[in-house]
């Protein structure tokens, strides 16, 4: 028999890199582990002021409508809480068979890997004074 | 299409989503081990995972029986899910892109059709569905049905 998956909706950590948040999924994800990410990152979002969300999915080796659905909604919230969302890392055979099932995701900004994803973060931050600062 | 005799089917059940997670792992290992292509597992493993979705929510859950083709060229992989739950009235509007009942995209049914080679559903209102689909290692590009 093969083993059982770990726990249902373990955690994903979210990682802090200076205004922006690092969320790095892998390997099997449950349903649950993906909604309860979903809200956790609204969480941190309105608590931290971050201002970008970098998603990084390449340790993903499926998505499916679901995942597709929750990375499209979880990039919603965030612009609801003035952040943006940029969804790196998708492995091409992922890309072929979302584009195939008929999720193509409009409105879900994608980079090629972590660091083109963060430099399209900072270069669509406005240089406007009055952002919202970190802490305190 | 050949259509060797079924072997070694594995039956699994389908009641959570870890369930899901363990379902597309044996689809991606069966696959894989078959000779599949990356492209050819990973759409394989995506319809899977629709249709498991299908039977846990909308069939109350069920099981799915995996069953390698491998006599003859080319193999294939055959996937059966199967459920006792209310079955599905209208197919047509069923196999509609959009068309939902279960507050998801509705891309579940429709969309899993063209990530496969082959497509049969089997429901009636009251007993259950059964949605059985297979693949084959070589692709053959010309038949797609649904596509756009």
């Amino acid at each position: 028999m093969t083993p059982p998956s770990p726990g249902p909706a373990a955690a994903v950590p979210v990682l802090a890199l200076g205004e922006t948040l690092l969320v790095t999924l892998h390997g099997e994800l449950h349903d649950g582990t993906a909604e309860l990410l979903q809200q956790d990152l609204a969480e941190r979002i309105a608590r931290s002021g971050a201002v970008g969300v970098v998603i990084d999915i390449s340790g993903v080796d499926m998505v499916d409508s679901f995942l597709g659905r929750v990375l499209a909604e979880t990039a919603a919230n965030a612009r609801v809480l003035a952040a943006r969302t940029v969804v790196v890392g998708m492995r091409p055979a992922v890309a072929i068979t979302l584009v195939e099932l008929g999720l193509t995701l409009p409105g879900l900004t994608t980079a090629l890997d972590v660091e083109l994803g963060l430099e399209l973060l900072t270069r669509a931050r406005p240089a406007a004074p009055g952002r919202r600062e970190r802490g305190t | 299409m050949p259509d060797p005799a079924p072997s070694r089917a594995t039956s699994l059940p389908v009641g959570s989503d870890a369930d899901l997670a363990r379902v597309r792992r044996q689809i991606r290992q069966a696959a894989a081990g078959l000779g599949f292509g990356l492209v050819q597992q990973t759409k394989l493993v995506t319809a899977a995972s629709e249709l498991a979705r299908n039977t846990l929510v909308h069939g109350g859950g069920g099981h799915v029986e995996i069953t390698p083709l491998t006599l003859g060229e080319p193999r294939g992989l055959r996937l059966s899910f199967v459920d006792r739950g209310p079955g599905i009235s209208d197919i047509e509007l069923a196999m509609t892109d959009g068309y939902t009942s279960g507050g998801g995209l509705g891309l579940g049914l429709s969309g899993s059709r063209r990530l496969v080679d082959e497509f049969a559903l089997d429901t009636e209102p009251g007993t259950g569905t059964t949605v059985t689909v297979t693949s084959w290692t070589t692709a053959i590009p010309a038949a797609r049905p649904g596509a756009r």
